[in-house]
């Protein structure tokens, strides 16, 4: 029934109404612990986009999802469900770091960062290969082993910043400090002449990156063979194997890529706001990915708005939490979880209905 | 022996919340339906029961609430992945964002305790219970310290957990309601053919595994804790799902699975910093990814093959 929709109802419509329906539910819970939604709704609103420096923060944030969203959207476009992007990315943090604790004070930032680019996006990859190559190979259920590897990398970070990368135990888990060469230029000063202040918001380059390499995904997926083999699997497995197209290597590519990309987010914590490594610094983007990736339908002309509308929905909700006290950042969590429910799996829910709604007023042919 | 028996009493106690989920993800995953909203599901259920012990004062009504809101999370899931037939790890996944987003925010709003519930007094919790002449055999020589330290002294949903291993292996193989339910997870075509309805069984499976997880989350709150502390399941639902592989999706194995990830724990607790014979120090945190990498290797095909029940994870629809 879902291939009789018209493309904007597909695309357009069914995201945006499952955006709603998580939003009105959020507004009933904000309503019984006694505050009021209306309210709640335009001080978040205000939050995220208010100011330029809020703006800022929104688009910092949209910065990491976008990384995160299209890592989940590359390996759902194979048929494949990467959970593991969390500790894709917090070991990406660790290629990341690496470089910049070797380069940080010899090269200008310029040289380091595409250093940074690459070892980033190839742990990040490599934390995915495990993964990918047990299920090629083995048959090993991907979903649970990227949950395992979770936690795996989880573990090896403690060990590692609270061992051998561990400046002193004073400052805890963490390394130290980059010098310039480890940081990278933020973009306030580019929307200044456009009369936005964003002052000292972390917006930084790798927002700029986070577009280019959602193009590339763009490129990938739907004008290379490599991209048409990759969505064949996903959508038959059997047809691909007809084909002759080897399923070993497509899942192996697509979950490296996958895992690249989820390592490359952690460029704009690292490098671009907090200049070290520290402990916990994806701070669960690997599973806003998810409701990302969903909400965008795979696309990334629809990841690019559902991470900055999660981006600001994590920045309206720290302000929230400052005004209402009753409303902690949780808040966002629930939503998280409302997104992914009702866009990724009761997606078919709202569908008879639309599709009668649509008949009714003579949009779609009956 | 003084040390081996503290380290086994550790090692049960770590074992009944993995015991409990890794139970109720058999019951789903057996019919059918991939579950890894077990975290979620305990985590709710522990939010739960420990509000409602504070707010009315009894332990039982605290429990009843936990299995109610996991119930309530696993209706959900059965809803999205049985009548829906949307994709069960997706909805997993939410259970779990729902229920850690909605606990803490209603924690915090309701006890302004930054998401803690209010500490519980002696009679709003399980405590532990003394078998009958634990104390008069304690001086009879191994059984009696065994049997008053490692068999006496738990709480009841503990003796509840390891009472479920046998009945759920009876109830799974001995019971015309457990054939059903194991074949509506390895050929539900043939059960719609003999007139039964698929979604039923479904459905009744996921209900058990939501009173299950409720009961696991309410042995954490109100059972070895006195009260809800935010994300407190701490990662024992995925612990369970990796348990649950590990047992093939068996419920004896399951129990023996449980305690080697208990065992894991109570070493990492037990033993943190200290020098192990032939070993040395061990990093703490390689004993915390131990079960998370022993399931991978097992995943792998290199101790066994675990083979998940046949329709697992597929919705199923009737032809027409």
């Amino acid at each position: 029934m879902n291939n009789a929709l018209p493309r904007w109802v597909d695309y357009g419509l069914m995201p945006l109404i499952s955006v709603i329906v998580a939003f009105v539910i959020s507004g009933l819970v904000v309503l019984f612990v006694g505050e009021s939604p209306v309210q709640a709704a335009l001080l978040m609103a205000k939050g995220a986009f208010g100011s330029g420096y809020n703006i800022g923060f929104t688009l910092f944030y949209a910065t990491t999802f976008i990384f995160t969203g299209l890592a989940v959207a590359v390996a759902f476009h194979a048929g494949l469900f990467n959970i593991g992007g969390e500790g894709q990315a917090y070991v990406g943090g660790l290629g990341v770091a690496l470089v910049c604790l070797s380069l940080d004070s010899v090269f200008p930032w310029w040289i380091t960062f595409p250093f940074a680019i690459i070892a980033g996006a190839l742990f990040g990859a490599l934390w995915a290969f495990i993964p990918a190559i047990l299920q090629a190979k083995r048959g090993s259920h991907i979903v649970i082993t990227t949950i395992m590897f979770n936690f795996i990398a989880s573990a090896l970070m403690v060990y590692l910043l609270a061992g051998p990368l561990q400046k002193s135990a004073n400052l805890g888990p963490r390394s130290r400090d980059f010098a310039e060469g480890g940081q990278i230029p933020k973009l306030g000063g580019l929307f200044r002449p456009l009369g936005i202040d964003m002052g000292a918001s972390p917006l930084n380059v790798s927002f700029a990156l986070a577009l280019i390499m959602a193009l590339v995904v763009w490129i990938i997926i739907w004008r290379t063979r490599f991209g048409y083999e990759m969505r064949t699997l996903g959508i038959s497995p059997r047809a691909a194997r007809y084909a002759g197209m080897s399923e070993v290597r497509l899942v192996v590519l697509a979950m490296m890529l996958s895992g690249a990309l989820a390592g490359m987010m952690a460029l704009n914590p690292v490098m671009g706001d907090q200049a070290r490594l520290q402990l916990d610094f994806v701070e669960g983007a690997g599973f806003v990915g998810i409701a990302v990736a969903l909400m965008g339908r795979s696309h990334p002309a629809g990841i690019v708005p559902a991470a900055i509308l999660f981006g600001g929905l994590y920045q309206g909700g720290s302000e929230l939490a400052f005004d209402m006290p009753n409303i902690t950042r949780d808040m966002i969590v629930l939503i998280q979880g409302l997104v992914i429910l009702f866009a990724g799996a009761m997606g078919s829910l709202f569908t008879p209905a639309i599709v009668r709604l649509l008949t009714g007023v003579g949009v779609m042919p009956k | 022996m003084e040390t081996i028996l503290q380290l086994l009493d550790l090692t049960v106690r770590s074992a009944v919340p993995l015991l409990l989920a890794c139970l109720a993800g058999l019951y789903s995953e057996r019919s059918g339906i991939v579950d890894i909203g077990l975290e979620g599901k305990m985590l709710g259920g522990a939010f739960a029961a420990a509000a409602a012990a504070a707010v009315t004062g009894s332990v039982w009504l605290g429990l009843l609430a936990g299995i109610f809101v996991s119930v309530l999370l696993a209706l959900v899931h059965g809803f999205a992945s049985i009548t829906n037939k949307g994709n069960q790890i997706v909805s997993g996944v939410a259970i779990n964002f729902i229920a850690a987003g909605a606990a803490a925010l209603l924690g915090n709003a309701w006890f302004n305790q930054g998401g803690r519930t209010p500490q519980l007094q002696s009679e709003q919790r399980f405590n532990p219970i003394e078998l009958p002449l634990a104390e008069t055999l304690s001086s009879v020589p191994v059984l009696g310290p065994t049997y008053q330290q490692l068999i006496s002294g738990h709480n009841l949903i503990a003796y509840f957990a390891f009472a479920m291993v046998p009945i759920t292996w009876w109830v799974l193989f001995r019971t015309r309601f457990g054939l059903r339910l194991r074949a509506v997870g390895e050929n539900p075509a043939a059960v719609d053919t003999a007139g039964i309805s698929v979604s039923w069984a479904r459905y009744r499976a996921v209900i058990c595994c939501g009173i299950l997880c409720g009961i696991a989350g309410a042995y954490l709150s109100i059972g070895v804790s006195a009260g809800f502390v935010k994300d407190m399941t701490a990662g024992r639902g995925f612990i369970a799902l990796a348990a649950l592989i590990f047992a093939k999706w068996r419920p004896v194995s399951a129990m023996w699975a449980c305690l080697l990830f208990g065992f894991l724990g109570a070493i990492e607790i037990r033993y943190q910093g200290v020098a192990l014979p032939v070993l040395g120090v061990v990093p703490v945190q390689l004993m915390q990814a131990l079960p998370y990498i022993l399931t991978v290797v097992l995943l792998a095909g290199f101790i066994g093959k675990a083979i998940p029940p046949r329709a697992g994870g597929v919705p199923y629809t009737k032809e027409r």
